[in-house]
């Protein structure tokens, strides 16, 4: 089978969707790969680097989208000027389309995919399990953008990141706000430590906390208390007392950081509008707002996309092309992501693939298919919503169905009380010698409960051949018959008391062996 | 002969002494003097019944009680620590052998009579004892002979087990009615006996119905049972010291079974039915790709040029008896600066703590073996993670897959570290029978073999 890469028509978009060395690995898959003269150019990568990794160099685009089987792109279909073509025009029978198709912004393409009987596969569709991590392209781009932002934010602030005392004086450490605390606000707290900044962040789900805090910075909290986990380990919208007292922190944390990186979206919605101008003119002047969310509309009133503007001494950037300004680095991860897609799709040494939509990462990704439009997936509603590029989470923690604490009280009581009117029961026609032993029994047992909780983890083996031992206490049961006349009596006895005493001494002889090889590092 | 309030006395001093033998295992300082304290309550009670009773046999007692000792004794000290489940199995099971024979010996004494409701009282204590002795001696038998590779450790399904397992269950009940209401014990013998029998096969289907891995939850059940004999044993002969001690024993063995069934999240009742990891439902196989295996050279270089590393050790660990090659490999990349430690998780091994057990005995520091909940957080800060011989702990379809069988078992995180290198012999699945995505994985690399000689080989390359 053929394997296409056209270069990207998108104006400014400088990723390609396969390397030279994603090449190799797709031609050991058993895939021919034909691409467009200079379509690595802009990432970095020339003609001839692919063409020593197996490529065919095909000198027009149009000749890509006639002769492949499997078309990888980044972008969605869009116009070929130079060419003077409609790349979804191109798109024949049979043929595979691979790429950042974005299902949910680009309805009327999908038409065009199920019309002309392609297979469509949205990359960007990949649903969050663990799984399918290495075909997630969108953790990927949101991974750079984020490392991006700050490294757009130093060159626009044109102070050190870090604090330094020099002879000439002494310079403080610049403080970075991260709004949205997803995999792009992640490695924007990351990167921004390593240089030396002082990192805070804010996230309406307090789960991403300890995730904040694991890249040493510090996480803003609210003094409200409501969970802005949406479903798939996405944000949601937030109820107004919420917004109101949000919007009052961010006042405050205007006045005093010096860079605001803000990655907030909610899928499927504008991104919400957390920096007002009010906010911005309280920064000091020479501050920066990075705003990834700037293809939504931006989380800051003043976002221009695709611009970088000054008002109020705020130098407000609002690029749209992170991963693309990073064009050599982003295309090797994307190109990874589409390897691994398509050796998941692949058939053994056959160089085919085979869409297998009982598989629930294959069936999510493939947005048309022999004719028909199979987006959104069914019974995984939640990845409709997703929208952009940069997601607010990092993995998605499956939260456990919990036995709601309500029913678990009842059968608490339940329980209590029917061991209750059973002792009760008990008392009721035993005598009274046998409830003072019945006493010491039930005495016993919470003691030991108690005491048991205790017991370290990795001490429960000696634990065990410690009670194995104290059980030998059984020992007594058969020394108070041994007065017995009878000899079968006494028989019974005298085993028990032998059988008896291996335990004791055993249990206790080997748990001494045992305890004393827990040696504390010297 | 001393007087029975001396010999109370005595009892108290015992029943404190053990608590304190308990308490102590809180933590590794104290654990030593808490066994001391074992001892010394055992030897306590012991020589205050011994000088309250009136015998004539002295001598049979003490050279019974010595021959016990020493063959106790020399087992202890022979036993090699990845045996250790199989010997605290075969010592539950005396326990339970005991209970039905000092059980049997009561009921036989003609000293002891009772009347009215203190014999319906009396005769269902020695009932409950012989039962529950019974169950816990062939119990534990089945469980030392699956252990010990005698028995296969798959669980054996006979047809309409529950059916047979509900029927020698209602049989039980019938014959013990019986056995109350019998006039003497020429009477009631022919039941116990009967009983005795239903309750010994149950024992042993019971066991033999459950499956190797899910042996923690068998033997920490066996020993609360052997607790509950003693308890029961306690009652027929009014002893409070057994009373006590049973009760202590019988919920240390609870509170362990039921650790055990959370850390799989597993109903108890469920593994006591048995036969899991058999059925077919579980096979569904997923194509998560190949798994991509490397060499002990590469492992070598890269434990050596990283700066964090977690051993996982599992049941394979004790199979292959790697452990004291495994504690030297950490050892030498301690040495290097490598912060090494271990990771275990509550059901690795075949009982509760077995792996921390075989860990001392390689001399490697308990402040360095840290439990699951202790470190999964810092798996993800964690360059290479080791698995040696461990599955189904490990497995990321625990809590991704909710149609996995293990779903919702609490699991090492251990795919969250950069890399992780996974020691087995085959591909072959874990004891649940579910593939492991975690091999599938780009960042794992799968070391064939046996585990002992491929760890040696990593040594040797370092």
């Amino acid at each position: 089978m053929k394997i296409g890469i056209p270069k990207e028509v998108t104006h400014g978009e400088k990723r390609v969707a396969a390397t030279p060395s994603s090449t190799e690995l797709i031609r050991k898959l058993g895939f021919e790969v034909l691409i467009e003269t200079t379509a690595g150019l802009n990432a970095g990568f020339n003609d001839s680097d692919y063409e020593v990794e197996g490529a065919t160099i095909i000198p027009t685009a149009r000749e890509i989208w006639t002769a492949s089987d499997i078309i990888l792109k980044i972008r969605e279909p869009a116009t070929n000027r130079t060419e003077g073509f409609e790349e979804i025009d191109l798109l024949h029978n049979g043929q595979t389309l691979i790429g950042l198709l974005w299902p949910a912004q680009n309805a009327n393409q999908l038409d065009r995919y199920a019309e002309k009987k392609v297979t469509a596969i949205a990359i960007d569709s990949v649903p969050r399990i663990s799984r399918a991590q290495k075909f997630d392209a969108l953790s990927s781009m949101a991974n750079i953008a984020g490392y991006r932002a700050v490294i757009e934010a130093a060159n626009h602030y044109g102070k050190f990141f870090g604090g330094q005392i020099t002879a000439a004086g002494k310079i403080p450490p610049v403080t970075i706000l991260v709004i949205g605390a997803g995999v792009a606000g992640l490695a924007a707290i990351g990167t921004a430590g390593n240089m030396g900044a002082i990192v805070r962040a804010f996230d309406t789900r307090p789960e991403v906390k300890e995730q904040v805090e694991s890249m040493g910075a510090n996480f803003l909290l609210l003094n409200i208390d409501e969970d802005g986990s949406g479903s798939g380990g996405y944000a949601k919208v937030m109820s107004d007392e919420f917004i109101a007292a949000e919007m009052e922190l961010f006042s405050q944390q205007a006045r005093e950081v010096d860079i605001i990186i803000t990655t907030a979206l909610i899928p499927g919605k504008p991104a919400p509008k957390l920096i007002t101008e009010a906010m911005v003119s309280l920064m000091t002047p020479g501050s920066v707002i990075v705003d990834l969310a700037a293809e939504q509309g931006g989380n800051c009133e003043l976002t221009q996309p695709n611009e970088s503007i000054i008002e109020h001494g705020v130098t407000i950037v609002g690029y749209t092309d992170f991963p693309s300004r990073m064009a050599a680095q982003s295309s090797q991860l994307y190109s990874n992501n589409l390897y691994h897609l398509l050796s998941e799709l692949s058939l053994e040494n056959q160089s085919n693939i085979n869409i297998d939509m009982s598989d629930d990462v294959v069936r999510s990704v493939t947005i048309a298919h022999e004719g028909a439009i199979t987006w959104p997936p069914p019974n995984l509603p939640i990845k409709k919503e997703r929208e952009n590029s940069i997601g607010v989470d990092v993995d998605v923690v499956e939260t456990q169905t919990k036995t709601s604490t309500k029913s678990r009280r009842v059968t608490t009581i339940t329980g209590l009380a029917v061991a209750l009117a059973l002792i009760f029961g008990l008392g009721s026609v035993a005598p009274p010698e046998f409830m003072a032993h019945f006493t010491v029994f039930i005495l016993a047992i919470f003691v030991g409960w108690q005491v048991i909780w205790n017991v370290t983890a990795a001490l429960h083996t000696p634990l065990m051949s410690v009670t194995n031992a104290i059980s030998g206490i059984i020992i007594i049961g058969a020394l108070v018959q041994t007065p017995s006349s009878s000899a079968l009596i006494l028989f019974l006895a005298g085993i028990s008391v032998l059988i008896a005493s291996i335990n004791i001494s055993g249990g206790f002889l080997v748990t001494q062996r045992m305890l004393r090889m827990f040696r504390k590092e010297n | 002969m001393i007087t029975s309030g001396l010999t109370s006395a005595a009892y108290i001093a015992a029943s404190i002494l053990f608590i304190l033998s308990l308490g102590g295992l809180s933590h590794q300082e104290s654990s030593r003097r808490g066994n001391i304290y074992g001892m010394l309550g055992m030897a306590i009670a012991i020589i205050a019944t011994i000088f309250h009773i009136d015998t004539t046999y002295y001598w049979l007692i003490v050279t019974l009680m010595l021959v016990g000792g020493v063959i106790g004794g020399t087992v202890s000290q022979r036993v090699a620590m990845t045996s250790m489940p199989q010997l605290v199995a075969i010592l539950h099971s005396l326990v339970g052998l005991a209970a039905v024979l000092i059980g049997f010996a009561n009921y036989l004494d003609p000293g002891t009579n009772h009347h009215g409701v203190e014999r319906i009282i009396h005769n269902s204590e020695v009932f409950i004892g012989v039962l529950i002795g019974a169950v816990t001696f062939t119990g534990s038998v089945a469980a030392f002979g699956k252990l010990q590779a005698i028995l296969s450790s798959k669980p054996m399904m006979i047809p309409g087990r529950h059916f047979v397992n509900g029927g020698i269950g209602v049989a039980c009940i019938v014959l013990g009615f019986y056995f109350v209401e019998a006039a003497n014990s020429n009477l009631g013998v022919p039941f116990l006996i009967a009983m005795t029998i239903l309750a010994m096969l149950f024992g042993l289907h019971m066991v033999l119905a459950i499956g190797g891995a899910d042996m923690p939850v068998v033997i920490s059940m066996l020993n609360s049972y052997s607790g509950w004999a003693a308890a029961a044993t306690g009652f027929m002969l009014a002893n409070d010291l057994l009373i006590i001690t049973g009760a202590l024993v019988g919920s240390s063995g609870a509170i362990l079974s039921y650790i055990m069934c959370r850390a799989m999240n597993r109903r108890f009742l469920a593994v006591i039915l048995g036969g899991f990891g058999t059925s077919g439902s579980s096979t569904v196989t997923t194509n998560y790709g190949e798994a991509t295996s490397t060499s002990a050279t590469a492992v070598a270089a890269l434990l050596q040029s990283s700066q964090s590393v977690v051993v996982v050790p599992g049941y394979g660990m004790a199979v292959a008896n790697a452990q004291h090659a495994v504690s030297d490999m950490v050892r030498h990349l301690r040495t290097s600066d490598v912060d090494a430690r271990f990771a275990i998780h509550p059901v690795a091994g075949r009982m509760p703590g077995h792996m921390n057990v075989l860990l001392a005995e390689a001399r490697v520091p308990y402040d360095i073996v840290l439990e699951m909940d202790e470190i999964n957080s810092d798996l993800s800060k964690t360059d290479v993670v080791v698995v040696i011989g461990a599955n189904d702990i490990v497995n990321p379809a625990a809590e991704d897959d909710p149609s996995s069988p293990i779903a919702g078992m609490p699991v090492l995180q251990v795919w969250n570290a950069q890399n992780v290198i996974v020691l087995k012999r085959s591909m072959a699945t874990g004891y649940a029978g579910v593939d492991n995505p975690l091999f599938y994985k780009q960042n794992t690399g799968m070391l064939f073999g046996d585990a002992r000689e491929s760890i040696e080989n990593i040594i040797k390359h370092m």
